[in-house]
């Protein structure tokens, strides 16, 4: 009986999906912070320097990951809670976890979908995959882990102006894209570099990455993968958790 | 605070009327019973299972117009059907087949494929009537469904809801329009204030609320409003156009009165009617008791 509620709810977290995939992934603010911003600030970091493609290729996906991961997730809930359609998801036979299950599906899929186009760049100028197996899995993770940190960064305040959480959002991620080893490798920050990203989730995909291509990361892989699930689980949890708590202010 | 401990039931197949002035509690009560947010104390079942505790399972059995129009607008109104046909579990096919059957008969078929931030008010909520209808709900939570809409729409919608009932769906129905309420609901409840002021069908509610009565009369020449208003028996004096409405509490007693008051004064009397309260009379003589 409960593994048929969680079955069909799962199934009802699909169509949540299919919504949101239909609705908001052609939405001005998504492509503008979730594509082309990255996109711009990666290249105006390359132009001009001189770095093996080895060693930009890992940067590149780390960034999109998690700009495509985190972009749609955040105005999601501000725009149902303005278009009074959140009212009508509430009211469905569906328990709130499916609503954000949807959500976080929806920025993952998305996540794993524009993650392989770096990989394709890589791939078509020569770069080698020296272990696709954790790239692959790697990418997963971290696309899931990115997509529960973007349901988060709406959780607080319960507002329903999505730029406004757009902006906030954006507050949030373009630091911890300075501090996950995007731009300058781990093992060459400073010390106090290397303590403040540790709190990056982004780190270890990024750290990931560079073992998948580089054939070498700063932190061992498990350490790794291990984060970025804990940093996944934290996110959804504390996520649904807030959101339960300030759902009626945005109703 | 919106609602305050309010208490009723609604029968299984039964239209209930919620009434009640703006702010009066109607859509919180309607939000707290489609599981939209939580009550701070108190029970409610819907179909017997507990809003809070089988939230899940009360809220499967019911549709919802919500008052505010609510579809996805950069949906197509085939697409909203659809999604809230999965929402509610409905297998492919037959919503598939119940959103073909309900686009028909509301007159939205042909544009099943346009986006429905294109639709007008009444097409949006003939389309949110649509949605409530897909999983095929026991109960149905109408807030408002005909406010804002033109004559034809709200007849659509109202015969519509009479024929849901007749196939043996319960309808909670909240609504300023008193005609609409008299015509449509086997119950009414009045709340004002987050308070139940009355429940009672609508002709009992006409019955019990002595001194609206009235005798509506017009004569051949102008007549002080003052001078009527001492007749024996009136308890107020209204004028209503080119007639003058006295409310009393036992019309056939007032009649000779005003009779004697006609001749004492050399009028003729052009137009007498009594008139039991209308609706509207009770439900505003109970907002303001309570």
């Amino acid at each position: 009986m409960e593994k048929n509620l969680y079955w069909e709810q799962f199934k009802r977290s699909l169509a949540i999906v299919k919504k949101n995939v239909r609705i908001y992934y052609s939405k001005g603010p998504v492509i503008i912070f979730g594509l082309i911003t990255p996109f711009f600030l990666f290249l105006s970091f390359y132009i001009g320097r001189s770095m093996s493609a080895e060693a930009l290729i890992p940067g590149l996906l780390g960034m999109t990951a998690f700009f495509t991961a985190t972009s749609v997730g955040p105005a999601i809930v501000p725009w149902e809670a303005r278009a009074k359609t959140l009212e009508r998801l509430i009211s469905s036979p569906i328990s709130l976890w499916t609503i954000f299950l949807g959500d976080v599906l929806s920025s993952f899929f998305f996540g794993v979908v524009v993650s392989a186009f770096p990989v394709i760049v890589g791939l078509f100028i020569g770069v080698q995959i020296v272990n696709p197996w954790i790239l692959g899995f790697g990418i997963i993770l971290a696309s899931f882990c990115f997509a529960s940190f973007s349901i988060l960064l709406s959780a607080y305040p319960p507002t329903d102006t999505p730029a406004g959480v757009m902006m906030l959002s954006a507050m949030i991620k373009f630091p911890l894209v300075f501090i996950s080893g995007i731009f300058i490798p781990i093992e060459e920050l400073p010390v106090w570099g290397k303590t403040v990203s540790l709190i990056s989730p982004l780190t270890y995909f990024t750290d990931l990455a560079r073992h998948s291509i580089q054939g070498q990361g700063y932190y061992p892989v498990e350490l790794d993968l291990t984060l970025l699930a804990a940093f996944a689980i934290i996110f959804v949890v504390t996520a649904i958790k807030v959101h339960e708590r300030t759902m009626e202010k945005r109703l | 605070m919106a609602v305050d401990h309010i208490n009723f039931q609604v029968r299984k197949g039964e239209l209930f009327g919620f009434l009640g002035p703006n702010a009066a509690g109607k859509t919180t009560t309607i939000r707290m019973l489609t599981g939209v947010i939580k009550p701070d104390e108190g029970k409610a079942s819907v179909f017997s299972y507990d809003i809070l505790r089988e939230g899940l399972k009360s809220r499967q059995l019911m549709g919802i117009v919500p008052e505010m129009a609510n579809a996805y607008v950069d949906l197509s109104a085939w697409n909203n059907l659809m999604l809230i046909g999965e929402l509610y579990g409905v297998p492919k096919k037959k919503r598939q087949k119940i959103a073909s059957r309900l686009l028909k008969e509301f007159g939205l078929y042909e544009r099943r494929k346009h986006l429905v931030r294109g639709f007008s008010r009444g097409m949006k909520q003939k389309l949110l009537l649509c949605m409530a209808l897909i999983n095929e709900p026991q109960i149905l939570f109408l807030d408002e469904p005909t406010s804002g809409l033109d004559v034809e729409s709200q007849r659509l919608i109202r015969d519509m809801i009479r024929e849901l009932n007749k196939s043996g769906a319960t309808v909670f129905l909240t609504t300023h329009n008193m005609e609409e309420a008299n015509q449509l609901c086997d119950r009414i409840a009045i709340i004002n204030h987050g308070k139940i002021a009355a429940i009672d069908s609508p002709e009992r509610l006409r019955l019990r609320s002595s001194g609206l009565q009235s005798i509506e009369v017009s004569f051949d020449k102008l007549v002080s409003i003052e001078d009527l208003s001492k007749v024996h028996g009136v308890k107020k004096a209204k004028k209503t156009g080119d007639k003058i409405r006295l409310y009393v509490d036992e019309p056939s007693a007032v009649l000779d009165k005003l009779v004697d008051f006609t001749r004492s004064r050399r009028l003729k009397i052009v137009s007498l009617n009594t008139l039991a309260p209308t609706l509207e009379d009770v439900f505003l003589k109970l907002v303001k008791e309570s």
